[in-house]
């Protein structure tokens, strides 16, 4: 049941009647060292209270400075986006009462955005069945404004940990004042059945291209990209923009394409219904799938923004901002698509590398001499399982690149079998050194003295008359008993290729 | 020692470096004499409605002396000190002190103590200035007579039944009855100028961003201006040099040379201003303004020609506007700075009684019994006149007429080096005569005001006498040429003193406190 309480409409049916049109807004957070306008730290995750400053508490008589690096990274933003840069832009005060915002207003662009009217191009990929194809869509993007970032409330006793039934609320001020890139889009129009693959594709290539920046740590689950999903439905492409609802809160790719669809659903039950969507502020929850009505939002609510009298206005010396473009990294799509060129990588291949979010890690380890085939099996097969068994980030794995390129040398090499290979992973992330290192130091290197492994499969023979007179009659498979005994003997450090070669030829088959 | 302690607090501080350096007298004697003196007059501390002048909130006589001793100490091991290291200061409660209450004379910050000092004082205390405490004002800032301040008013010391101005009228009065030779005051619309002339002493508004706003407690963000106070041109020029030039931690502030305004003033002593031309503004005088005050400017006037200086009437036809528009900027300005003041997080903090207040009751409570009339009248004024719908017709109109009066000063400057007018339409007025017509009070703001909208540097400074009371008169100058305040000015005080057979403030009255 929706909040208007007449149900949900079925996803295909309420697309095939109805035109949706998005809005997306995505905040981000900076990674600036310090906060948007004063000095204190930014980590994450610290004690409560204790990244703060008096600017950033709010103190009586403390004064913002902008953050250079802040504006640095607004401005690399608005680029990598297609935008303009102002020449000349203020930040304004949003005025309003809570107790996570120290100042009781938001400094924050109101009319005047470092950038505006922007455009970015984003592959939406077919849809796992195939059903529907691949098709490129371009986001138009309004306007990248900065702002400061509030503190968090957090409301103890009761059983939801929502203000109402709190027994008291506590406020942490460590986020107030980190810097945030808020980047609107203009209404999405024309994304017909695809708007929930359209939105989720945009945040995820939004998440890559802010990611190539190197402005933010892009976490969903962290909070530093946040993203609003705006919605409303008309009868068709030629009625005018409905009424939209303006859900907060989604904090995942998956949650975005969820929020979207359901959302959808919701719309045209109400206007199936012959009511009218509520303008409204709406809270995703991920757990059930639904959103919940927030706070009613009417264009009425007034902020009263006027200009913030405490800052100088922004005059970007336009050589800087050329300065600035001459940084901006390769477009992550392009530079996929390049990538995948030089790998020969297969499609599906390609995108097993980027959901393991590898390609740099790929990238890195072809550089350091690895064959690229080698090293995206190494990072997304055995190190993605480690990875996941230890519960952390591809990256954060005690390896690098360079150090499976080292180990990918010793198998091509035929120093090591791919088990070999695996064992010394485990000595490399243990941390007893380099692949050669441990090689050495656990003795795993294959065995290569051929009179050893002759007498091997000779004794091997000789132990099992009944399997070799089966490989004599013809039963050329029956090799792999003598083989397995082989490398039983030889504490499994023989290449058993090698084994079988001697085998079938020490039969005489 | 051959100077009485008493004599010691009736010395300018140019006299006092001079003794301190020759070793004289100590910093820790002089410190003791103004505590002393502070002591005797400025009444019993948790007696605000007392006879005493009350110009002081807080008084920190041990950090005082200790930090006198410390100036004494650096003095004696040859150390290389300002010339106003080891004189006494007191500081407007607006700017925050580290570990020195700090209250804007509101309940709203009764007992919170800053963890961090104001820029200028930081500056002061660089400068060896001896910091005595913190002086009384109107609340947050807002008033023209001290009486706002939510701990008592404070009298003016040539009549304890009359206003010492306001709102630094803490500050102008510890002059005025020799408490501190030298205070640091705020100034949004008149709060240095207008005190410092109905109490005989000389006050100076900065150029707007020439002095750091880090610490000052906001009013009006775009208005605000720190400066000092003093009972000489020389003085006050000297405690400019200490607390003016560009501060990173404000970004509004003037990132430029400081002008060299203690060799202005030491320029314009020998009296001469041959060359320099001086606009009357025809708009701030004549109707409204009192008989004896526009006596004692017309013959500042004559003395300025006497001086040499060519005195011309100019128009600047938009300051009329000056006054409306100034009453619509500022309250919404300060309707949002006064935000921030909502029990959450320091200062007051009222809970109302019942079961699940919520913390927008908390604050509701808090600011209604930690604001004052004045502060109340202010937040609603300026909230609405920011809301959605009036925006363009009151804040948009305002920073309209606000440019025109710039442009008036602007085009004005191309004419005249300086302009002069009287800095307050009248003396003096009793305490309570304006209690309860606001819109009478904000007509004594008229001739100072423009200063704030233009962001020009003004100083007030004594014109003489009228019925017993301190007349100002008002020198303007254009942004950044604040050293041309204190030439004229300078100039003027040396050939008035001349005339007078002294200074001003010889004549101010033995404090007796209030006739019964």
């Amino acid at each position: 049941m929706s909040a208007q309480g007449v149900g949900l409409v079925d996803y295909d049916e309420a697309v095939s009647r109805f035109d949706p049109v998005l809005g997306l807004e995505v905040h981000v957070e900076l990674n600036t060292k310090t906060k948007m306008f004063s000095g204190a730290p930014t980590e994450f995750g610290a004690e409560p209270n204790t990244q703060v400053d008096p600017t950033s508490l709010g103190l009586p008589g403390a004064m913002p400075v902008l953050n250079a690096k802040a504006l640095e990274s607004a401005i690399r933003i608005g680029l990598a986006l297609n935008c303009s840069i102002a020449e000349r832009c203020r930040f304004a005060r949003k005025n309003y009462f809570y107790p996570d915002m120290p100042k009781n207003f938001q400094t924050s662009q109101y009319d005047e955005p470092i950038a505006f009217d922007g455009h970015l191009d984003v592959d939406v990929p077919a849809s796992e069945d195939g059903s529907k194809p691949a098709f490129t869509y371009r986001v138009q993007i309004e306007r990248a404004h900065m702002e400061e970032d509030t503190g968090k409330s957090l409301h103890v006793g009761g059983s939801t940990g929502r203000i109402h039934g709190a027994e008291y609320s506590l406020v942490d001020y460590n986020r107030a004042g980190i810097p945030l890139i808020e980047i609107v889009t203009r209404p999405l129009e024309g994304t017909g059945d695809r708007a929930p693959d359209v939105a989720r594709a945009y945040v995820a290539a939004l998440r890559d291209l802010l990611r190539a920046l190197e402005v933010s740590d892009v976490k969903m689950e962290q909070g530093s990209l946040r993203c609003d999903v705006n919605l409303s439905l008309r009868p068709s492409p030629d009625a005018p923009l409905g009424t939209r609802s303006e859900t907060k809160n989604v904090n995942s790719l998956r949650s975005v394409e969820r929020a979207v669809r359901y959302e959808v659903s919701r719309h045209a039950a109400v206007l199936d219904a012959g009511r009218k969507v509520v303008q409204e502020t709406r809270h995703w929850h991920e757990d059930t799938g639904l959103t919940t009505a927030g706070r009613e939002k009417s264009d009425a609510e007034d902020y009263r923004y006027f200009p913030e009298p405490d800052l100088v206005p922004i005059e970007p010396d336009p050589a800087w901002v050329e300065q600035l473009r001459a940084t901006l990294p390769e477009p992550p799509a392009q530079r996929r698509k390049r990538l995948q060129a030089e790998w020969g990588f297969s499609d599906p291949e390609f995108r097993d590398t980027v959901n393991a979010g590898a390609v740099e890690l790929v990238e890195a380890t072809v550089a350091a001499g690895a064959p690229p085939a080698a090293a995206r099996k190494w990072w997304t097969g055995e190190l993605s399982r480690r990875a996941n068994a230890e519960g952390v980030e591809l990256s954060a794995l005690a390896v690098t690149p360079a150090a499976v390129a080292d180990l990918q040398a010793l198998v091509d090499a035929g120093t090591l079998t791919d088990r070999l290979a695996r064992e010394a992973l485990d000595g490399m992330l243990a941390g007893e050194g380099g692949a050669a290192e441990v090689v050495a130091a656990r003795g795993l290197a294959v065995v290569s003295d051929e009179s050893a492994l002759v007498a091997a499969v000779d004794a091997a023979i000789a132990a099992n008359p009944g399997v070799v007179e089966k490989i004599r009659g013809g039963k050329v498979q029956a090799a792999g008993a003598l083989i397995g005994a082989v490398m039983k003997e030889m504490g499994g450090k023989a290449d058993a290729a090698r084994v079988r070669e001697l085998v079938v030829e020490r039969v005489g088959a | 020692m051959s100077t009485p302690v008493a004599e010691l607090v009736r010395w300018d501080a140019a006299r006092l470096s001079q003794a301190l350096r020759a070793g004289v007298v100590s910093s820790e004697e002089v410190t003791r004499a103004h505590l002393d003196r502070i002591a005797a007059v400025d009444g019993p501390t948790g007696d605000p409605d007392g006879s005493g002048v009350h110009a002081f909130l807080h008084v920190d006589a041990e950090g005082a002396l200790a930090r006198a001793r410390q100036v004494d100490a650096d003095r004696a091991s040859g150390a290389e000190l300002g010339p106003l290291a080891g004189i006494p200061i007191g500081v407007k409660d607006v700017l925050t002190t580290r570990g020195m209450p700090t209250t804007c004379g509101s309940r709203m910050l009764e007992g919170w103590v800053p963890p961090y000092d104001a820029t200028v004082v930081r500056e002061l205390h660089a400068a060896g200035l001896v910091v005595l405490g913190k002086t009384n004002m109107d609340e947050f800032a807002m008033g023209s007579t001290t009486e706002h301040s939510a701990f008592g008013v404070t009298r003016n010391p040539w009549d304890p039944t009359r206003i010492p101005g306001g709102s630094g009228g803490g500050s102008a009065a510890a002059l005025a009855a020799f408490e501190a030779p030298l205070t640091i005051g705020s100034d949004t619309g008149g709060s240095i100028r207008q005190p410092a002339a109905v109490t005989g002493t000389v006050g100076v508004k900065p150029t707007y961003g020439a002095v750091s706003r880090y610490g000052l407690v906001a009013l009006a963000s775009s208005l605000d201006q720190a400066g000092p106070c003093a009972r000489t041109v020389l003085d006050t020029a000297l405690l400019h040099a200490v607390i003016a030039g560009h501060d990173p931690y404000d970004s509004t502030s003037i990132p430029a040379a400081v002008p060299d305004v203690v060799g202005a003033a030491r320029r314009g002593a020998d009296g001469d201003l041959s060359g320099v031309r001086v606009g009357v503004v025809r708009e701030l005088s004549g109707e409204g303004y009192e008989p004896g005050v526009l006596a004692r400017f017309a013959e500042a006037l004559d003395e300025l020609r006497a001086a040499g200086a060519e005195v011309v009437e100019l128009s600047l036809p938009n300051i009329v506007h000056a006054l409306a528009a100034y009453y619509l900027i500022l309250p919404s300005e300060a309707s949002s700075n006064l935000a921030k003041f909502d029990g959450m997080r320091y200062g007051l903090r009222v809970v109302p009684d019942g079961e699940h207040v919520t913390a927008e009751q908390v604050m509701r409570a808090t600011r209604a019994a930690g604001f004052g009339d004045e502060a109340k009248r202010r937040i609603v004024l300026g909230t609405y006149a920011l809301s959605a719908g009036y925006y363009d017709a009151y804040y948009g109109s305002a920073q309209k007429v606000r440019t025109l009066v710039q442009r008036d000063f602007t085009d004005a400057f191309g004419k005249v080096d300086v302009l002069v007018s009287p800095t307050a339409p009248t003396v003096a007025y009793r305490l309570g005569e304006k209690l309860d017509d606001p819109l009478a009070m904000y007509a004594g703001d008229v001739a100072t005001i423009p200063a704030n909208l233009a962001g020009i540097p003004g100083m007030s400074l004594p014109a003489g006498l009228s019925d017993g009371l301190p007349v100002g008169l008002q020198v303007l100058a254009p942004q950044q040429a604040d050293d041309r305040l204190y030439r004229v000015g300078a100039a003027l005080e040396a050939r008035l003193v001349a005339k007078w057979g002294g200074p001003l403030l010889a004549r101010v009255p033995e404090w007796k406190g209030v006739p019964a």
